[in-house]
């Protein structure tokens, strides 16, 4: 079994960054749920308030790892222009889909709106984050604040989502490939 | 006088004023905003195109982004620093941060973007 560098950081950048990302939304909207519930949240202790501030860090760290590694680390290879004459787009993502009207939407939509879209998560995760770790359980009395942190927390999640739909597909369809392989042990045949 | 803060429920009044909230939320809409209008910029005029280019493999997208998240930073910590004791009112805040967030998810969102441009 062996996969090419560039797949293993593209699968470290989605399965990784992006995946673990749209997966930590579910406590963090649930500990907001908690904080917002009717008669007040009771008070965390100290050593439940550190372990939630390092689970909001944690998914701030994700969501700026995933757009990061994204932009900088798989898009260069994505984008990348084939030399004049090259015949075989495998290595050359961007190119592929585009050379098919059966797949250039993917681009032409999925990628055009996927590459900007996905910026919003980070910045509205660090917002909540912040809101959250700032104000604790008294933001169980500011109800405008909880207001805009649980839309912010929402458009995070569907901006992350867009991205995570649109570079799954994308990847199916022309995956980014190249570099050096990676021999993964264990998966040889017998 | 009540505190304008407290938009409570029958809770008491709040302990922290709303100010440094505000600042955070309104700031994280302008740098939503920010991202799709210079995404939309870049898009539509070629010289703007070429001045986002601030690392060539990964092209217009990199001055895009960092352009974005430099006015939310510097933003942020403007309205922090002006709001942070503050009680403020959060419903005309709100409203503005979900209308910068609104419009930036309309402008990179590639339809909406070329109808802007007459594509």
């Amino acid at each position: 079994m062996q996969m090419s560098f560039r797949e293993f950081v593209t699968a470290v950048h989605g399965m990784g960054f992006g995946a673990f990302f749209l997966l930590t939304f579910s406590g963090t909207l649930f500990e907001l749920r908690r904080l917002c519930g009717s008669g007040g949240a009771p008070a965390l202790g100290g050593g439940a308030r550190r372990i939630l501030h390092v689970y909001l860090i944690a998914l701030c760290v994700l969501g700026w790892c995933a757009v990061f590694s994204g932009a900088y680390l798989v898009y260069p290879w994505y984008r990348a222009h084939p030399p004049a004459g090259t015949t075989d787009l495998g290595e050359f993502a961007q190119r592929k889909l585009m050379s098919s009207p059966a797949t250039a939407g993917w681009h032409n939509l999925g990628m055009e709106w996927k590459e900007h879209v996905a910026w919003f998560a980070p910045i509205a995760i660090t917002m909540v984050a912040f809101v959250m770790i700032s104000y604790g359980n008294d933001l169980s009395r500011h109800r405008q604040v909880r207001k805009a942190v649980f839309g912010f927390a929402a458009a995070a999640f569907f901006a992350a989502g867009i991205a995570g739909f649109f570079g799954a597909m994308i990847n199916k369809s022309a995956p980014v490939q190249g570099g050096a392989p990676i021999v993964i042990p264990g998966g040889a045949s017998e | 006088m009540k505190n304008p803060a407290a938009e409570t429920e029958g809770a008491p009044e709040a302990q922290i004023p709303n100010g440094g909230a505000a600042a955070a939320i309104l700031s994280a809409g302008f740098g939503c905003f920010s991202i799709g209008i210079c995404a939309w910029l870049g898009d539509a005029y070629a010289p703007l195109a070429r001045f986002f280019d601030f690392y060539n493999p990964t092209g217009p997208l990199s001055g895009v982004t960092t352009s974005a998240i430099l006015i939310w930073l510097v933003l942020w910590i403007i309205l922090s620093k002006a709001w942070s004791r503050k009680s403020l009112p959060m419903g005309m805040i709100n409203l503005s941060a979900f209308l910068l967030l609104g419009l930036g998810m309309l402008l990179v969102f590639p339809p909406f973007g070329d109808f802007l441009q007459g594509k």
